[in-house]
């Protein structure tokens, strides 16, 4: 796996010589920022999907004719791409040095619920071409701080290691190998969109992510290069495991045979509850580590309240202590908590590589 | 990170050298055990998981899962049983090992892995391209990988071709994959040895010399092997078997070999064979002698174990030495032989207070270990405190008499003074913190309910102790706390102090209790924390970093609450009382009650409250988390929760047959009016009987169509000119509860008492529920035609609310007074009001009935105070009085 040849090898350089300087700035959510245009389901349509449908697609044949396609943000991609656009480049200018793509839904598994599954290639290429174009504009302005493109793969609606129903704990509904084929289809969209790496995040089932894992090496194999896999898993609650049930060292022996470059937690829990666990894979991870949490805990409503001020004031924490390589966040943050954590993060050198801590000692 | 073999299920596995040698479970293999097959072929996959789950408690640290026989879907019994495994986390957290020698098998069972396994096997047999494409397989799943001895001619079967093989695998493997050494683990072939063929004979010989070299040249990887193998010729013969197996694996591991495939219960331990048989299947194993299997065979029919053996094992325990079988007891909650238990063991020792500093400490602390690391829970522990406790009461005259003639007094980890504070009277968890500190050999000194503080005090002064305890449920019991605070302050105490109970967080300890007291102040979240609190807090060596790390905490949560500003503003009481709950007074009718004025009920039937109990706070008492009845087969707690229900069940039944408690109510309606954000009743005797009620309003900013709510707004107002009707109640299931918790703590039963306290509790609830079920259909019968199971009501679908005073739609707990009197609810329900207003028996209920259709449950939250001086006037108290009683709701730091 690791003897085959990196694909954009001159970006992979750049990226690991800004990780060996410092600590590098993910962005923020991409929902809260999309909440704020205030989309009613016309914008969402655009006018290819007008009728609630594709209007480029005409295999309609077991499509119910019109399904809403409000709240599907993904889509927006195709039907909105400035207000995407504008979201990359509200966070490049908050300081974020990778910029996710939205695709976070972008797989088969998840667009069927909007009857659009045919477009997981098409959503996943162009959002890389989205970050990607972002990202060179902002490289351009300033050669010196490169910024670069995450290709996001999320968990889908699925979980390949846990049963819908509690009456018959064996059953599943999804297989191992139709993950591989949705993370298959993502994945080549996203590196054909020009994505500088792959995330595979929010793993609430390892076995999902391990499925995305086996379908990148496949993948790559077959292209005969390679991209940096970045990995971020999800604590879902404070029982310290994920949804599927292991504990942070557990599941970072489960996916480090990929040899990822990076491997984080994101997610479900704010920074502070965050920390024990990201701690535990500071102290055992072979790679860089990441995190990217949320502005806190949902208050009653379901909102965040974690301000700027509070989140940045707790991973700064984080990067005093040497804990972290790359910080940003996720669910209810925005450039203004990025900014914040990236000025808190400024000063602080990044975690070392535990190779270059043996190496020295 | 050292090149470890670093695997995982739910758990890392991380295979150390101090390890020494990971046993991998082999009962779930069909080709190994007839049984398992059995259950598969019959499809009886429940029962093959509790094999498994054996497996895993028996020690295996891995499992081994082989499905490969002729007549089973081997790919499909695999991914099946992976699947139904995956389910239990008492299982799943150990790695799996697939065992097959078909590869779509093994690849059938990787995709059902999250964590990273092991692949048992793959090997040269076809040629080095199908093994480094299995192998590249293997590392794309990511799982470590068994190799076993075999190549193109054949499996290996001397030392030297063992080697051969072996050293050829890892050279591929590594160079051509970059495979990880630390995740190869040969398999250097285990063959049956004394068969009577005589090339047979150096086999196990062959195997071990083949370990020694391969540890030598290859130090990261591991040798494993399945180890009955070598027994083969003795099967039948149980005891010659496993003899072998253990003098077998004393040599290999010696050698170097670090994990094989073992039933994992039943390795016996090299010692522990019998001399003579020990000798001769040395000589069989090493190969020391010509004669060495007939030598065995000579023996070996008298070690056949004798039918019917295993029978009467469940009380094999009780033959051994006093030491452990008061271990065994106290871990396993047995009281039934503690008494001659104890009486042996004191007559073993120079002392009567030896029994308790040695045996008896040793087994709670086995007890407080296991506990710790979550091993056991509860109602476990508490069953231990009671053997523990009928040992101690045991020992206690003799105690005394010793310590009549000596004047020794003995020692115990430190000395705690619990109480529950003035005004409050509840008390389960504190008793259950008293069971468990005692548990750990604290001395608790417990001064029960309605405490006030001095009297706290002076009890510490008196016995010298180390920490105070404080508990409560109700919140004016968090203003009593940092009072207690303030006064060890002023009266120059230097002890810690523990705050504990439903009500305290760790939030309003750091923000008014700790600021007041300047000695250690810490809140224990629940029972299982308190052992850890109280143990770093006596410990000279620990407290310091203990405090810091804690004050620190705290520090930062007063920091945060100082700043927590812009983030949700309030806002101002005439916005919040313009944006009301609409009752559409215009287009609605309030309807009227069947039965206006006073109900009382007398002795209410207990056995049908009973179906109205709603079991998931009853668990939670019990620090038992998950909902009922989904509880009962939790994989972590269900068989706990299990046993705890049947003991509840069985309590219960007498309670009812028994009449140990009686359940009495009151209940009456009031025509009334909404004022503002007061609700006026209209007493019969006179037009305006001038009884108000008072009620807080939310002031969150919110969406114009979220009200801001306030209970006054679910009674139509004086100018909508509709008569409108308010409901009151207060139930009991408590009354004479007194005599029967005293009899069991008399018994030394800490457990049944607690377990009667909390079902009081669950029959308060369940009657309150039912009246108000009543209410709706009979009394007021504004819903004549409900019908809802226990779920819905527990899930509150019905029309109406039932807010109780103290409780987050209406937190002035001072409102109860009006109500008690309005329903004279002490001399009709037999039900009392404390100074803190909170009610005994504890086990008690009430509250407002409100029928509006879209009345609804909410919580006033924070407060101005702007609103607090207004609600201030309304009650007709000062801006400090009011500030007291609503301390918790402030969203200012009053002066």
């Amino acid at each position: 796996m690791s003897a085959l040849p990196w694909l954009h090898p001159d970006r992979v350089a750049l990226l690991e010589k800004a990780l060996h300087e410092r600590i590098l700035i993910l962005d923020g959510g991409m929902g809260t920022m999309l909440q704020g245009h205030s989309l009613d389901e016309a914008a969402f349509r655009g006018e290819r999907f007008v009728d609630g449908h594709d209007g480029n697609h005409t295999h309609t044949h077991d499509h119910p004719g019109s399904c809403d396609l409000k709240g599907n943000n993904d889509l927006l991609t195709l039907t909105k791409p400035d207000i995407i656009r504008g979201v990359h480049e509200a966070y490049l200018e908050a300081g974020a040095d990778l910029v996710e793509t939205n695709t976070f839904n972008s797989t088969r598994i998840s667009q069927a619920d909007y009857h659009l599954d045919h477009l997981a290639y098409e959503l996943n290429r162009e959002g890389a071409r989205l970050a990607r174009a972002a990202c060179d504009t902002y490289t351009a302005k300033n050669p010196a701080k490169p910024r670069f493109v995450i290709g996001v793969l999320g968990p889908t609606s699925r979980t390949a290691s846990l049963s819908p129903d509690v009456n018959d704990p064996g059953f599943r509904n999804v297989t191992f190998q139709e993950l591989c084929d949705n993370y298959s289809e993502s994945a080549g969209g996203l590196i054909d969109g020009g994505a500088d790496m792959i995330m595979v995040e929010t793993i609430f089932d390892t076995l999902n992510a391990k499925a995305a894992l086996f379908a990148l090496s496949e993948l790559f194999r077959t292209r005969g290069a390679r991209l940096p896999v970045m990995i971020s898993g999800t604590i879902t609650d404070r029982s310290g495991r994920t949804l599927s049930g292991q504990t942070a060292e557990a599941f970072y022996y489960s996916i480090k045979h990929i040899r990822p470059l990076s491997v984080g937690l994101n997610c479900a829990l704010g920074a502070a509850d965050l920390r024990p666990h990201v701690q535990t894979l500071s102290n055992i991870a072979e790679c860089f580590v990441s995190t990217h949490p949320n502005a806190g805990l949902p208050n009653a409503f379901g909102e965040y309240d974690e301000t700027p001020a509070q989140m940045a004031a707790v991973v700064g924490g984080f990067a005093r202590d040497g804990l972290l390589n790359m910080v940003g966040g996720c669910c209810g943050t925005t450039p203004a908590h990025i900014k914040a954590i990236a000025e808190a993060v400024r000063d602080c050198a990044p975690r070392a590589l535990p190779s270059e801590t043996a190496q020295a000692a | 990170m050292s090149r470890y073999t670093r695997l995982s299920g739910l758990e890392p596995l991380v295979i150390t050298p101090d390890l020494l040698f990971v046993n991998v479970g082999e009962r779930t293999n069909v080709t190994g055990s007839a049984q398992f097959k059995k259950l598969i072929k019959e499809d009886r996959y429940e029962e093959a998981v509790d094999v498994a789950r054996q497996q895993v408690a028996s020690g295996a640290q891995i499992i081994d899962v082989n499905m490969d026989e002729g007549l089973i879907d081997s790919e499909a019994a695999m991914t099946r049983f992976l699947n139904l495994i995956a389910a239990e986390p008492d299982i799943a957290r150990v790695p799996v090992m697939v065992d097959s020698s078909k590869w779509t098998v093994i690849e059938a069972g990787l995709r059902c892995l999250q964590g990273k396994g092991v692949v048992n096997s793959i090997s040269m047999k076809e040629g080095e391209d199908v093994f480094l494409e299995h192998a590249r397989k293997v590392q794309q799943y990511g799982a470590a990988v068994v190799v076993m001895a075999f190549d193109e001619q054949g499996q290996a079967d001397t030392c030297e071709r063992k080697v051969e093989i072996c050293s050829r695998a890892y050279k591929v493997l590594t160079e051509e994959l970059d495979f990880p050494p630390e995740d190869i683990i040969f398999d250097p072939n285990i063959f049956a040895i004394a068969t009577g063929i005589e090339e047979h004979n150096n086999y196990a010989v062959d195997f071990i010399e083949a370990t020694r070299e391969l540890k030598k040249r290859f130090p990261l990887s591991h040798i494993s092997g399945g180890v009955s193998n070598v027994s083969f010729s003795f099967r039948g013969n149980n005891t010659v078997r496993e003899a072998i197996h253990s003098v077998f694996l004393y040599h290999a591991i010696k050698a170097g070999m670090d994990m094989g495939i073992v039933n994992a219960g039943a390795l016996t331990i090299y010692d522990d064979v019998p001399e003579e048989l020990r000798e001769r299947v040395e000589d069989v194993v090493l190969n020391r002698r010509s004669d060495a299997t007939e030598r065995l065979l000579e023996i070996a029919d008298n070690f056949k174990a004798k039918k019917g053996e295993a029978v009467v094992e469940n009380l094999a325990w009780r033959d051994k030495p006093v030491q452990e079988r008061l271990a065994h007891a106290l871990v396993h909650g047995i009281d039934q032989f503690v008494d001659g238990d104890t009486e042996e063991a004191r007559q073993l020792s120079s002392r009567p207070l030896d029994v308790i500093e040695g045996p008896l400490m040793a087994g709670m602390n086995i007890v407080g270990d296991l506990f710790g690391a979550g091993k056991m829970f509860l109602p476990q522990v508490v069953k231990s405190a009671r053997v523990m406790k009928k040992a101690v009461a045991y020992l206690l005259p003799y105690i005394e008499a010793e310590k009549l003639r000596t004047g020794d007094a003995g020692k115990n980890n430190g000395t705690i003074v619990m109480a529950t504070v003035k005004g409050d009277v509840h008390d389960i968890g504190k008793n259950i913190v008293g069971v468990v500190l005692r548990c750990n050999n604290f001395e608790v000194i417990d001064l029960g309910v309605m405490v006030p503080a001095q009297k706290i005090l002076d009890t510490a002064r008196e016995h010298n102790a180390d920490l105070i305890g404080l508990s409560g449920l109700i919140t004016p019991s968090l203003e009593e706390m940092s009072q207690v605070a303030r006064e060890m302050q002023r009266q120059e105490f230097h002890i810690p102090l523990l705050i504990g109970g439903a009500t305290t967080s760790r939030a309003h300890t750091a923000l008014k209790i700790e600021p007041h007291y300047k000695s250690p102040t810490v809140w224990v979240k629940d029972a299982s924390r308190a052992v850890g609190v109280a143990q770093s807090l006596v410990s000279k060596e620990l407290v310091d970093n203990f405090m810091e790390k804690i004050r620190a905490e705290y520090a930062d949560i007063r920091e945060r609450h100082k700043n927590r500003g812009a983030a949700k503003t309030l806002v101002p009481l005439e916005h919040a009382r313009a944006q009301r709950f609409n009752g559409d007074w215009a287009n609605y009718m309030p309807p009227a009650p069947n039965k206006p004025g006073i109900t009382v009920f007398d002795n209410y039937d207990l056995a049908e409250l009973r179906q109205y109990i709603d079991w998931t706070p009853f668990f939670q008492a019990w620090e038992l988390a998950g909902h009922y009845p989904a509880i009962l087969k939790d994989d972590v707690v269900g068989k706990q929760a299990t046993e705890l229900f049947a003991d509840a069940q069985a309590m219960l039944d007498k309670i009812i047959h028994e009449r140990w408690l009686t359940a009495r109510a009151v209940i009456g309606f009031w025509p009334a009016r909404g004022v503002g954000d007061d609700i006026e009743l209209l007493l019969p005797s006179g037009e305006k009987a001038g009884v108000t009620l008072h009620h807080l309003r939310q002031q969150a900013e919110k969406p114009v169509e979220r009200p801001d709510f306030c209970l006054s707004d679910f009674i139509a107002p004086k100018d909508a000119n509709k008569q409108d009707w308010l409901g009151g109640f207060a139930v009991t299931a408590g009354i004479g509860i007194e005599e029967h918790v005293a009899r069991f703590e008399a018994g030394h039963d800490d457990y049944s008492a607690i377990l009667l306290k909390a079902l009081a509790d669950r029959l308060a609830e369940a009657f309150a529920e039912r009246m108000h079920e009543r209410v709706r259909r009979e009394f007021w019968g504004y819903q004549p035609e409900e019908s809802l199971d226990n779920e819905a009501l527990i899930d509150e679908k019905y029309a109406g609310v039932r807010p109780a005073p103290g409780y987050p739609a209406c937190p002035d707990h001072t409102e109860k007074a009006t109500l008690f009197e309005l329903l004279d609810a002490t001399h009709n329900a037999g039900i009392q009001l404390t100074d803190g207003f909170a009610m005994y028996p504890t086990a008690a209920v009430s509250g407002w009935y409100f029928s509006h259709p879209n009345s609804q449950y909410f919580v006033v939250g924070r407060v101005t105070r702007e609103q607090v001086d207004d609600y201030a006037k309304r009650k007709g108290w000062t801006r400090q009085e009011a500030e007291r009683w609503l301390a918790p709701n402030l969203d200012y730091d009053p002066e």
